[in-house]
C-alpha cells in the first residue's frame, strides 16, 4: 500500500498543503524533480534498499557466511575458496558489499551451491508457472468481483449484507484451506480437476480460485462502496436527468469513480498472490516460484532466497509504477496536476 | 496491509445486527478458555493414538472423526487452539510494541531521522509478509518462536505508520504546546501526553491484525514452518490432512473451519470497535 497515491492528495495542489502524503512519500530531496524521475527514483530507492535487506540478513545470520551461503550443499575445499573468492569474503566489508551490488546490476543473482546452479537461472525457469497462476488468479479476483459489485450495488438491502456476509468470510479463510476444500470437492469427490501437477489447463482452475478468492471478497467490498458512493454524486443525478438509464450510468460514469479506491489495492494484491503462491504451488504440487522458494528456506540455501527476496521489490516496484500511471488514465482530474 | 485491514478500511457502515458480535465474542471467549484450560473443554487427550480407530467419520464416540493415528479431531482442534492462537497474540504484540516505537520515534524526530525511518516501513512493507516470514525463518529456522518473530517483523509497518501519522497530529496539539510551555521535560510530554493519545486506533487494528496474524501462523504451520509434530497445530493439522483427503473429508474441514471462523470472528469484533472509535480524533 506504500505506492498508493490518494487521489485526494494527488488534487490537492490548489492549496500548497503542509506536506501531504504524495510529498513526504518522495522526501523533500527529490521534490524539484520531474514526476517521472521522482518516480524512477523512489523505485530505485526500493531496490536498492531490498538488496540491502538481503544482504543485511545474509550477514547477519548466526554463524560463517561461507557455511550459510553453502547451505545443504556439497561442502568441499574447492567450493569453499570459489565462495570466498566469488563473494569476496576475504576482502574488506564495503568491497565485499560493493562488489555484491554491482554484481546484482550486472544481473548475477549467484549460484545456488544446493543445486549446483546459477539463481537467475533457476528462477528463469520456474517463472512461468507462478507468472499464468497469479495472473489467473487475479482475473478471477477481479471479475468475481465485479460481478458481486455489480449485482448488488445499490440493490435490496438483503442481497448487499448477503453480499457483505461471503466477502467478510472470504477475507477470512487462508487460501489454502479454500484449496483444500475445492480439493475434497472437485478433484477428490467429483473427480473435475486434476489433483495435482501443472501439465493440463485445467490443472490451473482450482488454484487460481482459491488464490483469487480472498482478492475478490476485498475488492468486490471497495467497489460495492465506490458504487454506492459515485450513484449518490451530483453527476449521477444530472446523468439520470438527462435521460440515461441506470446500466448506463454505472457502464460510463459511475464505475470509473468506483475504481479509483481499488485500482490503490493492486500493490497490495500483488503481495497477497506472491505470498499466497508459495503456499498454493505447495498444496497443488505446482512446480514454479513458490516451490523453489520453499525448497531454498528449507535447505537454507541462501543465494536463492535473497533472490527471491529481490526479485519481489522489482515485481513491487513495476506493479506500483503501472498504477501511477493507471490513476492518470482513470481520473482525469490528476492529469493536469504536475 | 493485511486482508482484513483493507477490507475494514474501506467500509462505510455496512448495516450488521449486533447479535453477530455478541456470537463472535462467546466464541472467542470459548477459545479463550481452550488456550487457558483446554482440559475444561475435552475431556480427551489430543495426542492419545488408537490406531484401531482411525480415520473413523465423526459420531457419538467421537464428535468431530479422528485422524490418521485415530487421534480425536475435536481435542486436537481445542488444544491446537493453545498453538495458533498464542502465536497469532505474541505476534501481534511484537509488532504493535515495535511498531508503537517506532512510529513515535519517527514521528517526533529530525525530519531526515523520520524519513530514513519512514522509508524503511515502505520497503518493509514492499515484501508480501509470507515471504518477509520465510526469509526471517531462512536464517532462524522453523520452529514456534522463529514463527512468531516472523510474522511480528512482517506487521510491524502496519502499526509504525498509523502511530507515525498520529504522531503528526498530536504533537501539535494545543495541550502539548502547552505542556512545553509548562516547561515539562521532552520524556515526560511523549509519555503522559503524546503516547496516551496516540494509541487510539490500535485497538481496532490490532484486533484486525491478530486474524491475520492467525491465518499467516496457521499458513507458516502448513507449510512446515511452524510448531513441529506431533503438536496439534491447525495449519499442521490441516498439512497432515491433505494425505487422507480421498478418504476423510473430516480430518481437513474441520480444522479449516476452526481456523475461519477464529478470524472471521475477530475481523467482526474489530470492526464493531472501529465503528465505536469511528469518528474520535486525538
Amino acid at each position: 500500500m506504500t505506492a498508493t497515491r490518494t487521489p485526494e492528495a494527488a488534487a490537492g495542489p490548489v492549496v500548497p498543503p503542509p506536506p501531504g502524503p504524495a510529498a513526504r512519500r518522495f522526501g523533500p530531496a527529490l521534490r524539484w524533480l520531474g514526476p517521472v524521475a521522482r518516480r524512477a527514483g523512489s523505485g530505485l530507492a526500493v531496490l536498492w534498499a531490498a538488496a540491502t535487506a538481503a544482504y543485511g540478513a545474509l550477514r547477519l545470520a548466526p554463524g560463517d557466511t561461507v557455511d550459510i551461503l553453502i547451505g545443504e550443499g556439497a561442502d568441499t575445499p574447492g567450493i569453499r575458496a570459489q565462495i570466498i573468492r566469488e563473494w569476496g569474503l576475504d576482502r574488506p566489508e564495503i568491497v565485499q558489499y560493493l562488489g555484491y551490488l554491482g554484481r546484482l546490476l550486472h544481473g548475477d543473482l549467484g549460484r545456488s551451491y544446493q543445486l549446483q546452479r546459477g539463481v537467475g537461472d533457476i528462477l528463469a525457469t520456474q517463472v512461468g508457472p507462478t507468472v499464468r497462476l497469479t495472473l489467473a488468479a487475479a482475473a478471477t479476483g477481479v471479475l468475481l468481483a465485479l460481478a458481486v459489485a455489480l449485482g448488488t450495488a445499490g440493490r435490496a438491502r438483503r442481497l448487499r449484507r448477503a453480499a457483505s456476509a461471503a466477502e467478510l468470510v472470504s477475507v477470512s479463510v487462508p487460501p489454502f484451506v479454500i484449496g483444500i476444500l475445492l480439493l475434497t470437492v472437485f478433484s477428490f469427490t467429483l473427480g473435475w480437476f486434476p489433483v495435482s501437477g501443472a501439465g493440463d489447463p485445467t490443472a490451473l482452475v482450482l488454484p487460481a480460485l482459491a488464490l483469487g478468492l480472498p482478492i475478490a471478497g476485498v475488492l468486490g467490498q471497495v467497489l460495492r462502496e465506490g458504487l454506492e458512493r459515485a450513484l449518490e454524486q451530483p453527476f449521477a443525478l444530472t446523468a439520470r436527468s438527462r435521460g440515461l438509464t441506470e446500466r448506463a450510468l454505472v457502464a460510463r460514469h459511475a464505475l470509473r469513480h468506483a475504481l479509483l479506491p481499488a485500482v490503490t489495492l493492486v500493490g497490495w494484491f500483488t503481495g497477497v498472490l506472491l505470498g499466497g503462491a508459495v503456499i498454493i504451488e505447495a498444496l497443488f504440487g505446482r512446480p514454479g516460484l513458490g516451490q523453489v522458494t520453499m525448497l531454498a528456506v528449507t535447505g537454507k540455501d541462501m543465494p536463492v532466497v535473497m533472490a527471491v527476496v529481490i526479485l519481489s521489490a522489482v515485481v513491487y516496484v513495476a506493479v506500483s509504477t503501472l498504477l501511477d500511471l493507471a490513476y492518470r488514465l482513470i481520473d482525469p482530474r490528476l492529469r493536469s496536476v504536475r | 496491509m493485511t486482508t482484513a485491514a483493507v477490507a475494514a478500511a474501506v467500509t462505510r457502515r455496512p448495516y450488521r445486527p449486533r447479535p453477530g458480535a455478541v456470537l463472535a465474542g462467546l466464541f472467542l471467549t470459548l477459545l479463550a478458555v481452550a488456550v487457558v484450560a483446554p482440559g475444561l473443554v475435552t475431556g480427551v487427550d489430543p495426542l492419545a493414538a488408537d490406531p484401531l480407530r482411525a480415520l473413523a467419520p465423526p459420531g457419538p464416540e467421537h464428535w468431530l472423526g479422528t485422524d490418521h493415528l485415530g487421534r480425536d479431531v475435536l481435542a486436537r482442534i481445542v488444544y491446537g487452539a493453545r498453538h495458533s492462537l498464542s502465536i497469532g497474540v505474541l505476534a501481534t504484540g511484537l509488532a504493535v510494541t515495535a511498531g508503537v516505537l517506532l512510529g513515535l520515534a519517527a514521528g517526533l524526530s529530525h525530519r531526515w531521522v523520520d524519513e530514513a525511518l519512514a522509508r524503511s516501513f515502505d520497503v518493509l512493507s514492499t515484501f508480501p509478509e509470507l515471504l518477509l516470514a520465510l526469509l526471517v525463518i531462512a536464517i532462524t529456522g522453523p520452529g514456534t518462536g522463529n514463527v512468531i518473530l516472523a510474522i511480528g517483523i512482517a506487521q510491524i509497518p502496519n502499526y509504525a505508520r498509523v502511530i507515525r501519522a498520529q504522531t503528526f497530529v498530536v504533537r501539535r496539539a494545543g495541550y502539548v504546546e502547552q505542556a512545553v510551555t509548562s516547561g515539562l521535560p521532552r520524556a515526560a510530554i511523549t509519555a503522559r501526553h503524546v503516547l496516551p493519545n496516540v494509541l487510539g486506533p490500535i485497538p481496532v487494528l490490532a484486533t484486525i491484525g491478530l486474524g491475520q496474524g492467525v491465518i499467516a501462523a496457521s499458513g507458516l504451520s502448513f507449510l512446515g514452518m511452524g510448531p513441529q509434530p506431533p503438536a496439534a497445530e491447525w495449519g499442521a493439522m490441516l498439512s497432515e490432512a491433505r494425505n487422507y483427503l480421498r478418504v476423510a473429508w473430516w480430518v481437513a474441514l474441520f480444522p479449516g473451519m476452526a481456523i475461519t471462523l477464529t478470524v472471521v470472528c475477530l475481523t467482526v469484533i474489530g470492526r464493531r470497535l472501529q465503528r465505536r472509535f469511528e469518528g474520535r480524533t486525538p
